[in-house]
């Protein structure tokens, strides 16, 4: 018996993504809001969907934009749907688009929606530089100036210095500590060599290699036409490297550590632009409307742990209450979905799910496992994929639930490690 | 907009003419309501009651200022009467109608006390007339606020004081550039070129006129002098400047018009004549001018397209009484990216409808993104939309290569390759996947009865007709089979004009209507280089006629490719009337295709733009490299009349339901000259019996070609007209 809730159980109808593309390449152009609206207007499409029977949208993003903060808002405005469709954004780190996914799904268990989009949208490309805070008060103070001899007074007291703009960093605000540097920590507190790091580097690249020639990855994506010129159109990720070999990524420097420390930018997720979503629905509405949903949300859990310790470990602390939820065990799994921020994340996340250790801090009798690496990420991951970060949740989610589709199996798990010590689990089950 | 302790006062109300007039804190509001119609029009009944309450201002002590408005939701005054001016036949009569329109608003502009016209919806032709009069113009900042002076499309000139109140307020050539192109000009532009003084949200618009109406009598608020450019007042100032303005108005009237179209040139005259000796002679030059054209055929033909496209936008596209459900439709599907499927996609991106847009590759999905988003860009320069309109339409169309997304499509058009076996494939792959789709086939050659032969629900299969490129020709074919279900043809038809087109519903059949009398018409002009005629010599000869472009050029246009396709199965279809020239069959044969490769019966350079005729055609035509001469009547008779005939065939065989209908394709479809008002307006023009003597001449001359149409014989023979 599905447990998610105590309300109706939530359809997962359909889910489409923009190519995800190394920041800086193909889709720098293009905006956060334009890449959600190129993935829900597609979806909208493709799911032939009525838009009016749309009840909330909700969209992940990490890096908000100044001017537009409500990227969900700006997306329902699409012409495909009435202005009357509410919308929200949500911010949970790399999680975000599961936290809009699972927002959805609470707002339809409780009856309060028929179908939803939920997903998120992020371009690295297009992160706002800020003013230095000196310039910062020298500006406010000569907006308010009354007049233009004030004005000039107030600006003249810009310095230098003040013109060095700050550049958003991707940092803990509480420790200081880079993300890359939590990834060398893990791995050294976890005993995570750099091969096996370089190695599962490898296999996401050629496992996500092989899912797009195959066609499983590009069944997701909606090509995009790719400004200024529009000549062609983006079909494929562009961040994967179907040639690199292990000894070119073993040559690779390690950055964060350059001493001692093993995380390269060939074993960590590349910065990325892309947008996704999926489509929600209560299941007897899914029903009557006549879809054959691809899986329906079993269970899922959030979890934290100290973000000075193991920054990316809370997945381990998750999957044991998703599981719990879902009334099965890690055995019961077909299909592993894992972010992969940094190989050294996923393979310490995998050692913490497998170890005594961690199911005591979990208040387990045994560890949730060993997860059997041929269920595990079968079309790669963000390593290769990419890693817009307000959107990898509901990539994950559609990767995940069309693969379980496709091999007709029952259950599918993901999970999602986020910055804040955040963690995220999910159970989607295919009957 | 009247707040509780206002005291207002009503002094009249005529309700035939649905003209009031109140009175709020001595400002008099005149309001326009015209009973039983959407929009308010000037007639000879409103003149009478315009007088009176114009009386009653000026008599009234209480009142100190006025203010006219309408109370029709988005429309001020949209014109005059045209069916009132359609029963005048004397110049005489309509000259004295243009005199008392211009003796009531010559009334209205020297009233002591100041009238302000608060404009909120469409302020057209008499009507903006009536605005020129008042002393002060605020208008809405809203969409649906237009102001013009559109006379001319009808073959007409403003008739009472435009001509002469235009040019003083927004300057000599903004008014020329108004007055001759009838252009709509929005309430952001009316405003930059001073033909409103103030814009305000329409939500206030009566407020602020009423309380700027106050301040004005009580000389609190003054009215803005228009600031004009130094290039202006340096070109318009002086006899000089305004000599090399006319001149230039008038050539560029002459090139655009060929003196085809007596209006524009009469309104540079008047326009001329009132600052040559002063408004008062300007005026009467224009009423008498007014007067000259109203009758004037030209008039006469463009008034009746005026009323036939009006009517076609009421009609359902099924027979009286017939009961038909109209579907909205919400999506479409449209197979075939190329240049036809993205054109449809561009219309109908910009009338809201979401477009699931298939092609075999990417690639080509993408060039055909790219084409629609080129049409939307032209729109964007242009300021017809904004950016976020443009980026909203564009989101509509989704990309597919497979027929994922169509399950929900209202209507799927193919566009796919013209031929046979291969709609009748896509038909069947799109019944199988989109349960309700409606399929329309966007065929020029094809008979829909063939391509429904392989359908499980020919009720729903349909013709429709684009006409290339769709973005900019305003007609629609509607094709009906025998089959084809009335709620498929109503809908059909009202999608039609929802993304604007102008829809006319034709029967089944090869060449549909408007493919079937330019058929004749193209063969004929190749025939007549077969016989010796140079390219430019036919081509000039139908310019001069008034077709847009010559049929020679048209080839080019077509794409030869496209023309050599349908030249053979006319012909099977109608036998030697419909036989393509020897010239066209070998032109098509030596593998050139038109504008499109840059090399046809023209030759183009790099950019794609025309440098001559090509010489080396001759050497592919039987008369061979020598050439002859022709009279340009030879040529207009030889290609036009079996043009006419053909339209009394298609008319004869119920192919198109009305003369008008067969009138509005021509014009639209293939831009038989306007003026003329279409094959059957210009067959009563000339008379059905003349044109079948010079037919029956024309058969002697050559057997089988301009073999005349029965019904044809019939009018001829019983003296009746097309049109009553």
């Amino acid at each position: 018996m599905p447990t998610f809730g105590n309300g109706r159980r939530v359809a997962i109808v359909a889910g489409v993504r923009t190519p995800f593309a190394r920041s800086g390449t193909a889709l720098k152009n293009i905006s956060a809001i334009d890449l959600g609206r190129a993935a829900v207007a597609e979806l909208v499409q493709r799911s032939s969907l009525v838009g009016a029977s749309v009840d909330l949208l909700v969209l992940g993003t990490v890096v908000q934009s100044v001017i537009a903060p409500n990227i969900a808002r700006e997306v329902a405005l699409l012409p495909h749907f009435p202005k009357t469709l509410q919308a929200y954004t949500v911010g949970r780190a790399c999680a975000s688009a599961n936290q809009a996914i699972t927002d959805v799904a609470d707002q339809i268990a409780l009856g309060h929606a028929r179908v939803g989009i939920a997903g998120g949208a992020e371009s690295l490309s297009q992160v706002p530089i800020l003013h230095s805070r000196g310039m910062t008060d020298v500006l406010v103070a000569a907006s308010k100036a009354k007049s233009l001899s004030q004005r000039a007074s107030t600006l003249a007291r810009v310095r230098l210095k003040d013109f060095v703009p700050i550049t958003p960093a991707i940092a803990e605000p509480s420790t200081g500590e880079t993300m890359g540097q939590s990834a060398d920590t893990m791995a050294k507190l976890n005993g995570i060599t750099r091969e096996a790091q370089d190695r599962f580097a490898l296999r996401s690249h050629q496992r996500a290699a092989a899912g797009t020639d195959d066609g499983r990855l590009t069944a997701e994506i909606v090509p995009v036409p790719v400004p200024p010129a529009y000549q062609e159109s983006m079909t494929t990720d562009n961040g994967i490297r179907r040639e690199s070999t292990y000894e070119q990524l073993a040559a690779l420097k390690p950055v964060f550590d350059r001493r001692y420390g093993t995380v390269t930018a060939g074993n960590a997720s590349p910065l990325t632009d892309g947008g996704a979503a999926v489509l929600l629905m209560a299941e007897d509405y899914a029903k009557v409307m006549g879809y054959t949903p691809l899986a329906y949300i079993r269970s899922y859990a959030y979890a934290a742990v100290d973000p000075a310790e193991q920054l990316l470990q809370a997945p381990v602390l998750a999957v044991p209450i998703a599981l719990a939820r879902a009334g099965l065990t890690l055995r019961d799994i077909d299909l592993v979905e894992m972010h992969e921020a940094f190989a050294a994340q996923v393979l310490s996340n995998l050692h913490g799910l497998a170890s005594s250790t961690w199911a005591v801090r979990a208040g387990l009798s045994a560890p949730v496992g060993e997860v059997d690496p041929e269920r595990l990420n079968v079309m790669g991951g963000s390593l290769s994929i990419g890693h817009p970060f307000g959107a990898t949740g509901a990539r994950v989610v559609t990767t995940l639930c069309n693969e379980l589709a496709r091999r007709g199996q029952q259950f599918g798990m993901l999970t999602v490690c986020a910055a804040g010590g955040l963690g995220h689990a999910m159970i989607v089950e295919r009957t | 907009m009247t707040a509780p302790h206002d005291v207002v006062t009503v002094l009249m109300e005529d309700l035939a003419t649905g003209l009031s007039l109140t009175v709020e804190h001595g400002v008099a509001i005149v309001s326009y309501d015209q009973p039983g119609s959407p929009v308010n029009t000037l007639n000879s009944r409103v003149g009478p009651v315009f007088e009176q309450i114009f009386a009653r201002i000026a008599s009234d002590a209480s009142i100190v200022a006025a203010v006219i408005v309408s109370a029709k939701s988005d429309s001020w005054i949209a014109g005059a009467d045209i069916d009132e001016l359609r029963g005048i036949t004397r110049a005489e009569d309509a000259t004295v109608l243009s005199q008392g329109g211009q003796r009531l608003l010559d009334r209205l502009a020297a009233l002591p006390k100041p009238v302000v016209a608060a404009i909120h919806g469409a302020a057209l032709g008499g009507g903006l007339e009536v605005a020129l009069a008042c002393h002060y113009r605020v208008a809405s900042m809203h969409a649906k606020t237009v102001l013009a002076l559109p006379e001319v499309q009808l073959g007409l000139i403003p008739g009472s004081g435009g001509t002469q109140r235009l040019p003083q307020t927004v300057g000599l050539q903004t008014a020329l550039d108004m007055i001759l192109t009838g252009k709509n000009i929005r309430a952001k532009k009316a405003l930059q070129i001073g033909l409103v003084h103030e814009l305000v949200h329409p939500a206030i618009l009566r407020r602020v006129a009423v309380q700027r109406a106050g301040e004005l009598a009580r000389g609190t608020a003054s009215i803005r002098e228009r600031t004009r450019p130094a290039a202006e007042r340096l070109l318009e100032d002086n006899a000089l400047g305004r000599r090399m303005v006319f001149k230039q108005a008038r050539a560029t009237v002459r090139k655009k018009t060929r003196g085809q179209y007596p209006a524009p040139l009469a309104a540079i005259a008047v326009i001329e004549r009132g600052y040559a000796d002063g408004a008062a002679a300007g005026q009467q030059a224009e009423s008498e001018q007014f007067g000259e054209l109203a009758v004037s055929p030209v008039s006469r033909q463009l008034v009746s397209i005026f009323f036939a496209t009006t009517a076609l936008k009421k009609d359902r596209g099924v027979p009286e009484g017939v009961e038909a459900t109209v579907r909205g439709v919400h999506k479409i599907g449209v197979l075939g990216a190329g240049f036809m499927g993205a054109g449809i996609a561009s219309v109908a991106v910009q009338s809201g409808t979401l477009v699931r847009f298939k092609d075999a590759s990417v690639e080509r999905t993408t060039a055909g993104w790219r084409s629609v988003r080129d049409v939307l860009r032209e729109r964007l320069t242009r300021k017809q939309i904004t950016r976020l309109q443009m980026d909203d339409m564009l989101s509509l169309i989704g990309a597919t290569t497979d027929y994922s997304g169509f399950a929900n499509a209202d209507i799927v058009i193919e566009a796919v390759f013209e031929d046979l076996a291969v709609k009748q494939q896509v038909l069947r792959e799109v019944e199988a996947i989109a349960p309700r789709a409606i399929f329309a086939s966007n065929t020029s050659t094809i008979p829909i009865g063939d391509i429904a032969s392989a359908s499980t629900r020919p009720e729903q299969v349909v013709g429709m007709h684009f006409f290339s490129p769709v973005h900019k020709m305003p007609l629609l074919e509607v094709i009906v089979t025998p089959r084809t279900s009335a709620d498929t043809t109503a809908t059909v038809v009202q999608y039609g004009k929802q993304i604007g087109k102008t829809v006319i519903v034709v029967q089944d059949g090869p060449g549909f209507y408007v493919n079937r009398i330019l058929a004749p018409y193209l063969n004929e002009s190749g025939i007549l280089l077969d016989d010796g005629a140079s390219i430019e010599l036919v081509d000039e000869a139908l310019v001069a006629f008034g077709f847009p472009v010559g049929p020679i050029m048209l080839l080019d246009e077509v794409g030869l490719d496209i023309a050599g396709k349908s030249g053979p199965i006319m012909a099977a279809a109608f036998g030697t009337r419909m036989q393509p020239s020897h010239t066209l069959r070998r032109v098509v044969e030596s593998g050139r295709l038109g504008r499109k490769a840059r090399h046809g019966f023209y030759r183009y350079n790099d950019e794609g733009r025309r440098t001559g005729a090509d010489d080396g055609i001759y050497a592919l035509t039987p008369a061979g490299t020598s050439r002859r001469s022709f009279t340009r009547e030879t040529i207009q008779q030889r290609t036009v009349l079996p043009m006419l005939n053909e339209a009394v065939r298609c008319l004869e065989e119920g192919v198109i339901r009305s003369a008008r209908d067969g009138d509005i394709g021509a014009i639209f479809g293939i831009g038989f000259p306007p003026f003329l008002g279409g094959p059957f307006r210009y067959l009563d023009t000339l008379g059905a019996d003349m044109v079948l003597q010079q037919l029956d001449a024309l058969n002697a001359q050559f057997p089988g070609r301009f073999e005349a149409a029965a019904l044809l014989r019939q009018h001829a023979s019983q003296q009746r007209r097309f049109h009553p």
